[in-house]
Formats: C-alpha cells, sequence, structure tokens
C-alpha cells in the first residue's frame, strides 16, 4: 500500500555547501516565524498564523505515520483531541492547586497524553500496516469520538470543558492574554517540534521507517522487527499530535468532542497529502494551503467544503506527491537551465485551465443557488458578476465553459507533457537527472 | 561445536501439499555448502525455513547448536545468519547507500536509537562506505535502487545481505539471470565476500557451483537424496539419475 | 421480554440484511481490485436521495428500479473515470481518491437537499402494519425490506454459483492475486462489479430512506460501522461479511433496545462521589453505549483473530 508515500526523498547528502544551504533555509523559516506577526499586525492575521502554527504541527505529526512510516491512519486526531482534554483538565488542576507551573509548558502535559495513549492503542494497531491498521485507526477513532460523548465528566459532553489560560502563573511577566503572545507560545513549540520530528527522520529510526515503509519483509531480515518500528514511530506521531492538540487547547481555551473527532482526522490527512508527504516540508505547506482555504473560502462560498473536496481529489488523481513534489520535480530542470523550455507551456494552459474552472464553479454554485433557491433571490454573484441561477442562460455558460474549457485545456496540458519531455531530455544530457 | 546449520527431518506442508518432507541437512562451520535441485524442489522453501520466513509443520533447525525453529526472522538475523532472496527485495525507493546503511545499523549497535544522528555515526558510515566499494556500487550511491539495472541489483542484494556481518550467509541464486561476465564477477564477490564465513548458495549454474563449493547437497521432491564432496556428488548415481540425467548440464 | 426479544431479533435480521446489502458489494470490490471503496456508504446515500427524488417525481415503485441504475453509473464512471486512472500510483491513492468522494459526495447532497432530514414516506400500499405480536404492530414496510434483501441475497448467490462472471468473482475471492491475468476484459469485469456494488448499495437506500431517517449525515454514521463489518467478517470473505453483518444488526438493535446499566443492576453508587468518570461508567445504559459497540467488537476482534471470523488473510 506504499506506492504513494514513497518517492524518494533527497537524503541531506551533506558537502559543506549544501549544509550551508540546509542551516540557511531552516533560519528564513525560523526567522519569517518570528517577523510575521510584527508585518501583518491585525489581530486577525495573529489568530490566522496561531491556527497555521497548530495545524503544521499537526500534519507533520501525521507525516511521521504516513510519509514517513507508510501508515495511513484515519483516526490521528484521537492523539491531538486527548492532548487538548488533558492540557485543559492540567490547566484547570493548575489553577485549582495553584501549582508553580506557567503556562508555555502546558503543552508537555498534552504532548506526554498523546503519548501514552499511542503507547497503549499503538501495540496493536501497528501489529499490521496497510489497509488493517487504516481499518483500526478508524475504529478506535469512532470508539474514542463516542466515548467522549458518554463519559461526560471528562469530556465535558458536546459543550466541551473551558479553562483560562491567563488563570495560570506567569512567566517573564506575559499574561498570554493578548492573542500575540499566544502566537509566540504556539510558535516557541512549533520550532522546537519542527526541529524536533526534522532531527527524527535523520536517526536511525527515523531511516528504518522509511525502510519499512518500502519494504517490511526485507527489514526483518536485516535484524529488524518492522511492528517495532512502526509502534515507536506511532508514539512519537501520538506526542506531537499531543502538543498540538495542548496549543488549540489554550489557544481557544476549550477542548471538545470535536477535537478528536472524523472530521478532525480527515482535516489533518488532507493537509498532509495536499501539501505532500514524500517531503518533510509538505505537510507544512498543506497545513498553510488547508487551513487558509479553511478560513478564507468559507467567507466566499457556502459549499467551501466541496472545493476542498474537489481539490483534494485532483490532487490524489492528478498529483499524488502534493503540493511539494509538483515543486520539487522542477528542481533537476532549474539546476540544468532547462527550465525556460515547459514555463511557455504553463503560460498557454493558464488560460483555458481557469475558464475550466470557473466553469466548474459557476455550475457548483448555481445548483447550489438553484437548489437551495430561497424564495427571495437565486441571484449569485461570482467574482462581482451577478448570475440569475434559474436562467437557463447561466446554466449554458456554466456547461460551456466547463465542457468546452476542459477540451482546450487537455490540450494544452499535453503541450505541458511534451515541453516537460524535451526539457528533462536536456536536463538529461547535461547529467542533472538520472 | 563444527556445525553451523543443523535439520532435522523437518516437513513443511502448505495446506495438504507436502513440500518438504524428511528434510535432513548438516553444514559445516566456515563451509561453502551448495544446494542443487530441478526447478520446485523445494530449495527458496527451504532457505525460508531456515531464516524463519516461515515455519516448519515439524523437525528441528539449529542455528550453532541452538533451536531456531519458530523463531521470527529478525531473531534468527540477530543470531547471526543473513539470507538474500531469489527475486530481488531491496529498498527500491530508497538510494544505495540507504540500502546498506539501514542493513548496518542493526550490527553496529544502533538498534531503534533515536537520539542519534545517523550521519554521523562514522563506523556505519565507513562500513557502508566499504561494503560499497565490495560491490562496486559506489559510483551509483545516489541511485535509488529501483533504478539500477538488473545486475546492479543482484549485487546490492548480496551487499544487503553481507552488510549486517553474519556468520553464516545464504545466497538464493545470486547469479540467476546474469551475463557470463557478470557472473564470473558476482562469483569472485561471493568468494571473497564470504571468506572465513558459512555460506549456502542456491545455484543452478553447474560451473558455479563445482567452482565454489566444498559440499553439495541434492534437493529433489522435498527431499536431500545426496549430500556430499564434488566428487562425490559427481560420481553418485542417485544424483546422476534424479537431477543431471534429466537436465542438459 | 418475549416481546422485545422477538422484535429485536426481527428487526436486527432486517438491519443485518441491508448491511449485508452494502457490505457484500464492498467485500467482493476490495478482494477483486483491492480497494477498500470508502465511498460505498455515500452510494447508499445517494439511493436514499435519488429514491426520494424520485418517488416525488414518478412514484416509489419506478424509483426503486431508476434510483440504483443511475447511482450504477455514477459508480461505473467513477470506476472508469477515477479508480482507473488512480490505480498507478498504488492502494493507497485509491483508498484516498474514494475517502474524498465520500466527502465530496455529502457535500454535494449537502448542497442539493440541505442538512435537514427529507420528508420520505413510506409508500401507500406498504403503510399498514403487517401483523400484531403481543400489543406491537410489525410494519408491513419493513417485512417488504426484509423480502427484497431476501430476494437479492437469493439472487446473487445463483450468480455467483451459476454465471460466468459469478465465477471470475469467486476466483477472485480465493485468489486475489490472479485476477490480474484474467485477461484483457478485467476493465470490463472491473467496471461491472463496481456498478453492480453501487446498485446493491443503492437499493439498500432507497428502501432504508423511508425506514430510517433520509439525511446527509446518513453516509458518514454507516459508513464506519460498513468497515467494522468486513474487518469482523474476515477481509474478503463474502460469508465472513454475511455472518458479521447479521451479528452487528443483532447487536446493535438488541444493545438499542435494552436499558439496563451497572447502576441498575447493582443499585446506585453512593451519592457522595459525585460525578466522576466512575459515574458515568456506573450509569451509562446499555443503549447508550449501542453506537461504540461495533467498535469495541473490531477492536476485540482485530486483537484476538486479526484474520477476522472468516477471513483467511490477514490483510
Ligand atoms: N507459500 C507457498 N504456498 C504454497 N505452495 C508453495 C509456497 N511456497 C512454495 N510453494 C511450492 O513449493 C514448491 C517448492 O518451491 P520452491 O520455491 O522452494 O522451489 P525452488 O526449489 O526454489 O525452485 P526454483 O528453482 O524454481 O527456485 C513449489 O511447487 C511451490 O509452488
Ligand atoms: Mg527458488
Amino acid at each position: 500500500m506504499t506506492d504513494v508515500t514513497s518517492q524518494a526523498p533527497s537524503p541531506a547528502q551533506s558537502g559543506p555547501a549544501q549544509s550551508l544551504g540546509f542551516y540557511a533555509i531552516w533560519a528564513v523559516c525560523i526567522l519569517g516565524v518570528i517577523l510575521l506577526p510584527l508585518i501583518f499586525t491585525s489581530g486577525g492575521s495573529h489568530t490566522t498564523f496561531s491556527l497555521i502554527g497548530i495545524a503544521i504541527i499537526f500534519a507533520l505529526s501525521y507525516n511521521i505515520l504516513l510519509g514517513q512510516t507508510g501508515l495511513l491512519s484515519f483516526g490521528h486526531a484521537v492523539y491531538y483531541g486527548l492532548g487538548g482534554f488533558l492540557a485543559v483538565h492540567g490547566m484547570n488542576a493548575i489553577v485549582a492547586h495553584e501549582l508553580p507551573v506557567p503556562l508555555p509548558f502546558v503543552p508537555l502535559i498534552g504532548g506526554f497524553a498523546g503519548l501514552v495513549f499511542a503507547l497503549v492503542i499503538g501495540w496493536v494497531s501497528t501489529q499490521r500496516a496497510g489497509t488493517v491498521f487504516a481499518m483500526i485507526s478508524l475504529g478506535v477513532g469512532e470508539l474514542v469520538a463516542s466515548s467522549s460523548l458518554i463519559l461526560r465528566s471528562f469530556f465535558g459532553g458536546e459543550a466541551g470543558i473551558t479553562t483560562n489560560r491567563t488563570d495560570l502563573p506567569t512567566i517573564f511577566g506575559l499574561s498570554f492574554g493578548p492573542q500575540i503572545q499566544v502566537y509566540y507560545l504556539i510558535a516557541f513549540w512549533l520550532v522546537i517540534s519542527a526541529i524536533g520530528m526534522y532531527a527524527l527522520t535523520r536517526t536511525p529510526l527515523g531511516r528504518m521507517c522509511n525502510a519499512v515503509r518500502d519494504n517490511p519483509e526485507r527489514v526483518q531480515f536485516i535484524g529488524y522487527d518492522p511492528h517495532v518500528v512502526r509502534y515507536l514511530a506511532f508514539c512519537f506521531a501520538g506526542f506531537f499530535a499531543g502538543i498540538a492538540g495542548a496549543l488549540a487547547a489554550i489557544n481557544f481555551e476549550i477542548a471538545n468532542a470535536a477535537y478528536l473527532g472524523a472530521v478532525q482526522s480527515g482535516v489533518v490527512l488532507f493537509a498532509a497529502f495536499i501539501g505532500g508527504v514524500s517531503y518533510f516540508f509538505g505537510p507544512i505547506l498543506g497545513a498553510i494551503v488547508v487551513t487558509m482555504l479553511q478560513l478564507e473560502l468559507a467567507d466566499i462560498t457556502s459549499v467551501w467544503q466541496l472545493y476542498f473536496g474537489i481539490i483534494f481529489i485532483g490532487i490524489v488523481m492528478f498529483a499524488p506527491g502534493g503540493i511539494a513534489s509538483l515543486l520539487m520535480m522542477h528542481r533537476p530542470l532549474l539546476r540544468a537551465g532547462t527550465l525556460p523550455m515547459v514555463l511557455p507551456s504553463y503560460l498557454i494552459a493558464i488560460v483555458p485551465t481557469l475558464l475550466f474552472a470557473c466553469g466548474v464553479i459557476l455550475g457548483i454554485e448555481v445548483l447550489g443557488a438553484y437548489s437551495q433557491g430561497s424564495a427571495d433571490s437565486t441571484t449569485i454573484r461570482l467574482f462581482r458578476i451577478p448570475f440569475e441561477a434559474a436562467s437557463p442562460m447561466t446554466w449554458l455558460a456554466a456547461v460551456v465553459l466547463t465542457i468546452g474549457g476542459f477540451f482546450v485545456a487537455r490540450m494544452t496540458w499535453r503541450g505541458i507533457a511534451g515541453a516537460w519531455d524535451r526539457a528533462a531530455m536536456a536536463a538529461r544530457e547535461r547529467g542533472y537527472l538520472s | 561445536m563444527t556445525t553451523a546449520i543443523e535439520m532435522r527431518a523437518v516437513e513443511k506442508k502448505f495446506g495438504n501439499v507436502r513440500i518438504i518432507q524428511d528434510l535432513n541437512l548438516t553444514v559445516g562451520k566456515g563451509e561453502r555448502h551448495a544446494i542443487i535441485g530441478p526447478n520446485g524442489a523445494g530449495k527458496s522453501t527451504t532457505f525460508n525455513l531456515i531464516s524463519g520466513h516461515i515455519t516448519p509443520t515439524s523437525g528441528e533447525i539449529n542455528l550453532n547448536g541452538d533451536p531456531i525453529a519458530g523463531l521470527r526472522p529478525f531473531e534468527i538475523n540477530r543470531r547471526g545468519l543473513s539470507r538474500s532472496f531469489q527475486v530481488t527485495n531491496v529498498f527500491a525507493k530508497m538510494t544505495v547507500w540507504e540500502n546498506i546503511r539501514c542493513a548496518v545499523l542493526w550490527a553496529t549497535g544502533h538498534r531503534y536509537a533515536f537520539w542519534k544522528n545517523v550521519d554521523s555515526l562514522p563506523e556505519v558510515r565507513r562500513r557502508t562506505a566499504e561494503i560499497l566499494e565490495d560491490i562496486h556500487l559506489t559510483e551509483r550511491r545516489d541511485v535509488p535502487a529501483g533504478l539500477l539495472t538488473y545486475a546492479e541489483q543482484r549485487e546490492l542484494e548480496i551487499g544487503i545481505t553481507i552488510a549486517g556481518g553474519a556468520n553464516v550467509i545464504m545466497l538464493d541464486e545470486p547469479t540467476a539471470g546474469m551475463s557470463n561476465t557478470e557472473t564470473e564477477r558476482a562469483v569472485a564477490l561471493i568468494r571473497r565476500l564470504t571468506e572465513g564465513r558459512t555460506l549456502v548458495i542456491v545455484e543452478h549454474d553447474m560451473s558455479v557451483v563445482f567452482g565454489l563449493a566444498d559440499r553439495i547437497s541434492v534437493l529433489v521432491y522435498g527431499n536431500i537424496i545426496a549430500s556430499g564432496t564434488p566428487e562425490e556428488i559427481r560420481g553418485n548415481p542417485k544424483v546422476k539419475e534424479a537431477y543431471l540425467g534429466e537436465e542438459e548440464h | 421480554m418475549l416481546e422485545l426479544i422477538v422484535i429485536s431479533t426481527l428487526n436486527g435480521v432486517l438491519f443485518g440484511m441491508l448491511l449485508f446489502l452494502l457490505s457484500s458489494g464492498l467485500t467482493v470490490i476490495f478482494s477483486m481490485m483491492g480497494v477498500l471503496n470508502f465511498a460505498h456508504a455515500s452510494f447508499y446515500m445517494l439511493g436514499a436521495f435519488f429514491g426520494y427524488q424520485l418517488t416525488k417525481w414518478i412514484g416509489f415503485w419506478p424509483a426503486l428500479i431508476f434510483a440504483p441504475l443511475l447511482v450504477s453509473l455514477i459508480g461505473m464512471a467513477v470506476e472508469r473515470y477515477g479508480l482507473r486512472q488512480t490505480h498507478k500510483h498504488g492502494h493507497v491513492a485509491e483508498l484516498l481518491l474514494t475517502f474524498g468522494l465520500a466527502f465530496a459526495i455529502e457535500q454535494v447532497v449537502q448542497m442539493i437537499w440541505g442538512k435537514l432530514p427529507m420528508d420520505y414516506r413510506v409508500p401507500a400500499i406498504l403503510d399498514f402494519p403487517a401483523f400484531t405480536i403481543f400489543s406491537t404492530n410489525y410494519p408491513a414496510y419493513k417485512m417488504f425490506m426484509l423480502l427484497i434483501s431476501v430476494a437479492i441475497f437469493i439472487a446473487l448467490l445463483v450468480t455467483l454459483k451459476r454465471t460466468r462472471v459469478g465465477l471470475i468473482v469467486q476466483a477472485a475471492l480465493t485468489h486475489p492475486n490472479m485476477v490480474a491475468h484474467l485477461g484483457h476484459n478485467v476493465g470490463r469485469v472491473f467496471m461491472l462489479v463496481f456498478g453492480v456494488g453501487t446498485a446493491l448499495a443503492a437499493v439498500a437506500g432507497v428502501i432504508a430512506g423511508p425506514a430510517l431517517v433520509t439525511q446527509s449525515d446518513m453516509a458518514a454514521l454507516l459508513g464506519p460501522i460498513l468497515f467494522v463489518v468486513i474487518v469482523v467478517g474476515g477481509l474478503g470473505s463474502l460469508p465472513g461479511a454475511f455472518v458479521a453483518s447479521l451479528l452487528i444488526g443483532l447487536i446493535q438493535t438488541f444493545a438499542v433496545s435494552m436499558n439496563g446499566s451497572l447502576a441498575s443492576l447493582f443499585g446506585p453508587l453512593d451519592p457522595s462521589i459525585g460525578p466522576s468518570l466512575l459515574t458515568d461508567i456506573w450509569n451509562v445504559t446499555i443503549a447508550q453505549i449501542a453506537p461504540i459497540l461495533p467498535y469495541v467488537l473490531l477492536v476485540l476482534v482485530l486483537i484476538v483473530r486479526p484474520m477476522g471470523l472468516m477471513g483467511t488473510r490477514e490483510s
């Protein structure tokens, strides 16, 4: 079951120039994390950045399973959610018993909660990989999510349980009331977790995770128990998911059943996969894209989740390596200097592809407006242009754009493929592509 | 103690079909032992039994005097037995370097370590480079294993098998499908790499078998019908009849 | 008590047969193509909604025919243009495609029909009590559902045992690796199997729609239970799927009708204890834990017998 997840990630071969570049990338990213909220100073953007930070940790933790070890989980939110709940309980206990634990340490509570549950649940569920693992993760996910509604005293039923982060002992005079302070708390844990998870991929265990992903049978004949490798990976994934959950609990000052439900598990899968599981930075991109989509699309259209689903399906079918692979594909061309050979074909393709996309969007919006058609109005506005959903002309436009756009676009896509072949050939001749 | 592998009255059934029956085999320490036999005789199945890939229905298997029947493959591997596969079985999406390095990790004692940087383990690095040099793949170290040529993949397969430094090496048709020059090179490689170790090899190419082996066992229908030095096997009438006679070697 | 047992058994068998209509298709699709179709329950939901809409337009009986046909067309298109395209990227990609599809179908249904339950009624001629047992009227429509599912069950059995495609399917069930060697028409067989599988799911949707709730979350509620069924039964085993369907149908139905709790067995806890995990567990009724029972069963089965009740392979 691992074909998608295993397009050889390039190992960090440590030439001095490359390792310099490697540290430079990390430095730039960390600098970006620090500077962004100083550039975008509105409260709204601070909230957005906070959510993205949490989503990145969660998606990276998910990728320890899917991308690194080849384990497809449908229930990763269990560890995120339990991390969140235990963080809230922990914070309330800290306040109630006046313990000297300041807020920045609370994510550790979540992390250890995730770790403990992963230690317990993981031993059984990682016995097998593949479909059986996927099904167990789904079953455990449903089990925990349903139980959370029964065990009300711990999970607080539908409403969840709340806390107040400003009641905790302060540290360095920070109250963590303002969003910007919460952001930096999240950013701190983001940097720590990202470095930790990256370092994990460079350890003997991390390398063996890849080996188990590629060929669990062979691993047994070089001395390793694939079950143990999967189990350890699962525990790390649980730990970092718990940290993310705790940060979410700190951010929202609440933990509820939605934290550990199927939707949350699905979103993290979407994020990791859309970003690309075969590169370490893939899930980071995915988490950014998915969080932005969640926040932005929801404002524009009521059926934003449908677009979400369509984007996901498109990625699965046409670019199963995700955004990261699409980007990294161009690296050898860039190095060989043959990238300009493909760019014109992109420019040609962009127009019909956009028209096709517009047709699909128009079709969906019109269908939505028409079928939910409240009496007052079936007029929709798309790109500031009003459309009458009940008018046949609108329907016709949608159909023509979709079908016509598709066929023209398909021709231009073939053009891209041709240009690619030529560019790759040239790159190969220059020795940049094997 | 002088035996490396000892199989006594081993039987293996798949469903109701008895593939291995009353199989007795002794491989001495430091010996180069070849197993020959017609297609479907059960040679690979014997390998699978010894290496723990499958468990025998009944019978005893000992490695260096200790019973190993029923142990998992990695437990047997940790006791110093390593095998290759007839059908190339490498980590196709990982580079040649990573393939070998993974095979070195357990033996160098790093196990499941998640607190060490794998790139800065000098012992691992040195041994990986050494093995790559041995199997002539240093040039190709950064190529994903799946993109190697067939002969290169077979050499990588051997490399992974010996990388852990096991005392008992089992190779299942290492030269199958190779050209003559490639075979010669592979045989020289095997001879050099298994110096001072025990080798069990399955091979169809009789020139390889008779050139390499100290002892030969002939497996027909899941049963060893003869076992001895190359001369003894050459002269054995049962072998001639059952095996050498019917094939054009 | 006896009344409860009889009625619950009837309902349980009915629910079990409905589950089997779905799990049979899912099992066959999995065995032949190696794809766990996450969207299978979504086709069931589409069946219910198409059934509802077509009933409004052309009546229940034509809807019973046409809704499954429509759904199976969609199913075949998914196989032809979706799965076949994705196949080269491996099973994870295929599984994820159906996962995305399940998500998208739910959104489309929500967009068109909204989030509220539909007013999908039992057809008038079947709207009477079939018989009265003790004091309970058992509705004729439920007997009709039972009849249809049993009829399909028999038809399936005959198809499997007597037709060429049936033989191929059977061969695929026992030797999944051999399917690739079937020859050049393997694509057509896959499409057909997918079409029939989704049509069966849709039939279940059309007939279950009026009896259960026709709502946009019905796929998300049933889907995981379906996976429990086929994993508990043993991946790739049709008899296993049958047994597990009935088992889960009965367990769920009986659990829902039972109000017992530890508190009712052993008496309430000392009130001074106050609300805690213990009181939660003490007071929860069997009916309340009914939704989690299938998952408990799943986890238990996977621990004790990972190949499932009647399965032969592990994954
Ligand atoms: N897992 C299995 N299940 C059922 N039968 C098996 C299994 N593995 C091997 N066999 C059967 O056992 C017999 C011996 O197979 P084996 O692979 O050991 O032969 P071999 O001597 O290695 O042949 P070759 O020279 O072709 O490699 C064959 O008839 C094969 O079909
Ligand atoms: Mg063989």
